[in-house]
């Protein structure tokens, strides 16, 4: 017959028990029902750990197969048994023990000394004290089954209390919302595994319009990590307004981080400095996973060696720099992506990503088909092993994979320029399936833009151009307009509201930007320090006011 | 400037006036749209008509709030005809269209003529 350690722990925490009510039956003063309410009474915390620490009985202790088998009250002084409990019993001054059998499971010992007069229990004793243990062995067994699970509920609630607060400290820590980068699309995702990682990602506002990129993972789980991840931030945060290098900045937070890091804990973490008006970025990378880019049909990685943060102090790392083109993307990503496995164990890897990233499209788009295809990937009854950080950025510009040129041409910046512009264009966008009403737009547009760009960007100076670039991919048409007015920013101006102008309160005019904007299925704007130009796309399947046609 | 390339001609007759408009409403049609709309003097309801108008502009529609301002001060109805389906959906965009009356005679040169 076997005996588990929970069975055992509980004949222990009984002896103790029991052993204060013997105490007391020897006394002669407490009645049968008081010593009930001993045992019903509940242990404190500190007087279960002193009774499973001050008696255990091994499993393989003859004396538990013999108590299991035994009916009624046993002679302790009786037994021949080769055994250490019945020794310990007996030291303690135990000359009577009632087993306390419940379903047939035993569940703890009614030890009684002896009689204060020193004479043997008569079987009335016995017989009360047999009563007594039949009567009160249920009702121990509902008291341990009711603290066993307090205790379990207890566990249970500090793992999720930990969790909450790991959670709420990565929470707190993440950007609350992204940058807005004149020229640039940014998007990012974060989803935090059960266990709450030590991802996290960071956009830092530095002087000249420069932003700083962020991505890290601190290794361990729960709230160890998630603090190590804020102090990490903080550091870097600090770090960066101070420092202009990349590699310098991680190599002082690398000498912050490492006299307090917890053993055995580091940080994986990225730091790129971005220029959005010229698209150059200089990196350095503390042995963070490799920020993927996708440029021109080609794909690379943002390589520069450095040790992880928080190992070894006076560390240096290699910094490197590149230009992100028009329409380039970039992809900072955590393990959690690309080391998540499938049910055979194989992990998503880089080379899905890659693929991916060079499709194009928009930033919000790209992250949506990440997680796709993670989840196909991973099955959907699969838990999440780690965090998932992606943060993604997308130049403007650039021609998108396929997209053919049909007409590029300048104009100098003269009033009614806009006619010819407005022509050219039409005639490039002949061949492609626009509803007529469709097409009317883009005119509009087209002449609107190029009239904006004559008067705001080139303030009609014949001698400035504007340059005019048609193309088209499967998805869209897109005319580009760009004036030389790159440099400066331009002012918001107010939307027009037909009541204020009727009015007076505000100008007749300034409803360029305004008709652009209801005339095409998306509009950007960017500059380079240099041009400033606006996109205009026309969806070639649909659009915003396919049904607006219907 | 660009060329003058908009004609206004007022007819007026009992109180009503017709301004027919011929050619493009951009930045050069200020003198031409003043002039016209200075004639209607007298008359209550003024009646727009630009089936002869091939571009409107967004100076051309700044031009047209103004003469809806004066229109208002003057207590003079306006009244369009002959709008393009492009140009009758940019005075609805642009909320022209709620401070004058647009005739239902949409031309079927541009636009899709299936529709409406």
């Amino acid at each position: 017959m076997s005996v588990t350690e929970r069975t055992i722990r509980r004949v222990a925490w009984r002896r103790s028990r029991a052993a204060t009510a013997a105490a007391a039956a020897s006394g002669g003063e407490t009645s049968p029902s008081e010593l009930l309410a001993a045992a019903h009474e509940p242990l404190s915390a500190a007087e279960a750990q002193e009774a499973t620490e001050s008696f255990e009985i091994a499993p393989n202790d003859p004396l538990v197969a013999y108590f299991q088998g035994s009916v009624g009250a046993v002679d302790v002084n009786a037994l021949d048994l080769d055994s250490p409990a019945l020794t310990a019993l007996r030291a303690e001054g135990v000359s009577l023990v009632v087993p306390l059998i419940t379903n047939g499971e035993l569940i703890g010992l009614l030890n009684v000394g002896r009689r204060l007069s020193d004479q043997d229990f008569s079987a009335d004793d016995r017989r009360l004290l047999e009563t007594l243990a039949a009567q009160a062995a249920p009702a121990v067994r509902v008291g341990q089954l009711v603290r066993e699970q307090q205790a379990e509920i207890r566990a249970r609630g500090r793992i999720e209390q930990e969790l909450a607060v790991a959670q709420l400290i990565q929470q707190n820590f993440l950007p609350k919302q992204l940058p807005a980068l004149g020229g640039w699309e940014v998007a990012a995702y974060y989803r935090a595994a059960r266990a709450v990682g030590g991802d996290f990602y960071d956009f830092i506002e530095l002087p000249d319009g420069r932003l700083g990129l962020v991505i890290g993972d601190v290794t361990d789980k729960g709230v160890p990590a998630a603090m190590v991840m804020a102090a990490t931030r903080s550091v870097l945060r600090a770090s960066a307004q101070r420092l202009v290098e990349p590699g310098t900045v991680l190599a002082r937070v690398n000498d912050n981080l490492c006299p307090d890091i917890p053993e055995n804990m580091f940080v994986t973490c990225f730091y790129g400095v971005l220029d959005p008006a010229s698209g150059h970025l200089r990196y350095a990378n503390a042995g963070h996973n490799l920020p993927l880019v996708a440029a021109g049909g080609e794909s690379s990685d943002l390589r520069a060696t450095g040790m992880p943060l928080g190992l070894l102090p006076s560390m240096s790392y290699e910094e490197r720099e590149t230009t992100l083109a028009p329409g380039a993307s970039v992809l900072l990503y955590s393990d959690g992506l690309v080391e998540a496995h499938d049910r055979e164990r194989e992990m998503f890897g880089t080379e899905r990503v890659v693929e991916l990233l060079a499709r194009g499209g928009d930033c919000n788009a790209l992250i949506g088909e990440l997680l796709g295809a993670l989840d196909r990937f991973t099955g959907e009854e699969l838990e999440q092993e780690d965090d998932i950080t992606l943060v993604a950025l997308r130049r403007a510009g650039g021609e998108p994979a396929g997209a053919a040129v049909l007409d590029d041409f300048k104009l100098a910046s003269e009033p009614g320029n806009e006619r010819e512009a407005m022509r050219r264009v039409a005639a490039a966008a002949a061949p492609f399936a626009l509803t007529p009403e469709r097409r009317e737009r883009l005119k509009t547009a087209t002449a609107e833009a190029t009239m904006n760009a004559m008067e705001h960007g080139n303030g009609y100076r014949r001698e400035l151009d504007v340059a005019v670039r048609v193309s088209a991919d499967a998805r869209a048409l897109t005319v580009a307009i760009s004036d030389c007015g790159g440099a400066r920013a331009i002012a918001p101006a107010d939307a027009p509201d037909i009541d204020a102008k009727l009015d007076g309160r505000q100008s007749p005019r300034g409803w360029g930007l305004f008709l652009i904007e209801r005339m095409v299925d998306e509009l950007r704007q960017r500059s380079d320090g240099d041009r400033h130009t606006v996109e205009l796309v026309m969806n070639l399947e649909g659009g915003r006011d396919a049904e607006r046609d219907t | 400037m660009p060329n003058v390339t908009l004609e206004a001609t007022t007819h007026a007759a009992d109180g009503r006036a017709r301004i027919e408009l011929r050619g493009d409403i951009d930045s050069s049609a200020r003198e031409a749209l003043g002039a016209a709309y200075a004639e209607t003097a007298g008359a209550h309801e003024v009646l727009l008509d630009f089936a002869a108008v091939d571009y409107i502009n967004s100076t051309g529609i700044a031009l047209i709030v103004g003469m809806l301002a004066r229109a208002r001060a003057d207590a003079r109805a306006i009244t369009a005809r002959g709008l393009s389906r492009h140009y009758r959906e940019i005075f609805e965009i642009t909320r022209l269209s709620d401070f004058m009356t647009i005739l239902d005679d949409d031309r079927t040169d541009q636009g899709d003529p299936t529709h409406e």
